[in-house]
């Protein structure tokens, strides 16, 4: 059975900041080893401050539900200025009525029971992004650092 | 059903993943042999309580259902 978890977050949007932060924590606690692996955009939820300031775009999301019950909104109302604000607020609200923790606190749970934070450094050379704008316990490394950690029989998610 | 416990632990309310983050730390927090009891309301906590036990090699002594409301009574075993 696989002893590690190797994850890959490469969205800093809401919504894709939920699922690795949920598995990691979750893995973590069944005895698991766990790396994420945050490049590119995944990078914004580890900025410090930032997790619980991550969005939601209407656009090109047909999967997400109506304000409204029963109205149908067109997709490119989407684009209208102020949406996204709307969208993560609405979104906010589910999350807090379903009583679903905090993306700033299961990033707190990630890091004190030990899952391994790797921010690509690559993705921060690209990004102009410096390691001090990053939570503390992050490691700054390349792909090969956390191949090696995958490599030992993981099972490996990309986000 | 009834078990003696050692501790208990009050989930109701919370969603996936923190009634399984909170279990292991109060698990952890016991001694080897004694037990948890943890209340949850959400609905994924039998299946992932039986997994958690079942991966970690804790004990799932008992657990119980009453009008969405689930009771676990969990040993520490190592």
């Amino acid at each position: 059975m696989a002893k590690r978890m190797a994850i890959i977050s490469t969205h800093g949007s809401l919504d894709a900041a939920y699922p690795p932060l949920i598995l990691a924590t979750a893995a973590v606690a069944m005895d698991m080893e766990v790396a994420i692996f945050f490049t590119f955009y995944g990078l914004e939820i580890i900025k410090k401050g930032n997790a619980d300031k991550l969005q939601v775009s209407p656009i090109a999301n047909p999967a997400m539900p109506q304000p409204i019950p029963g109205i149908s909104v067109p997709n490119i109302i989407g684009m209208l200025p102020g949406m996204t604000a709307v969208a993560t607020g609405m979104m906010n609200g589910w999350m807090k009525k379903a009583n679903v923790a905090k993306l700033s606190e299961l990033l707190e749970i990630a890091v004190e029971s030990g899952v391994r934070i790797i921010a690509c450094q690559m993705s921060m050379d690209v990004m102009g992004i410096k390691k001090e704008e990053l939570i503390d316990g992050v490691e700054v490394a390349g792909a090969a650092a956390f191949i090696e950690f995958a490599a030992d029989d993981a099972i490996a998610l990309t986000f | 059903m009834s078990f003696n416990f050692d501790q208990e632990l009050d989930c109701s309310g919370l969603a996936c993943p923190m009634p399984i983050l909170k279990t292991k730390k109060a698990v952890d927090s016991l001694q080897l042999g004694q037990v948890l009891k943890m209340i949850a309301t959400d609905p994924g906590s039998l299946p992932d309580i039986q997994a958690w036990t079942s991966k970690t090699g804790h004990e799932l002594v008992g657990h119980e259902e009453d009008a969405g409301k689930f009771t676990f009574f969990i040993k520490r075993t190592k």
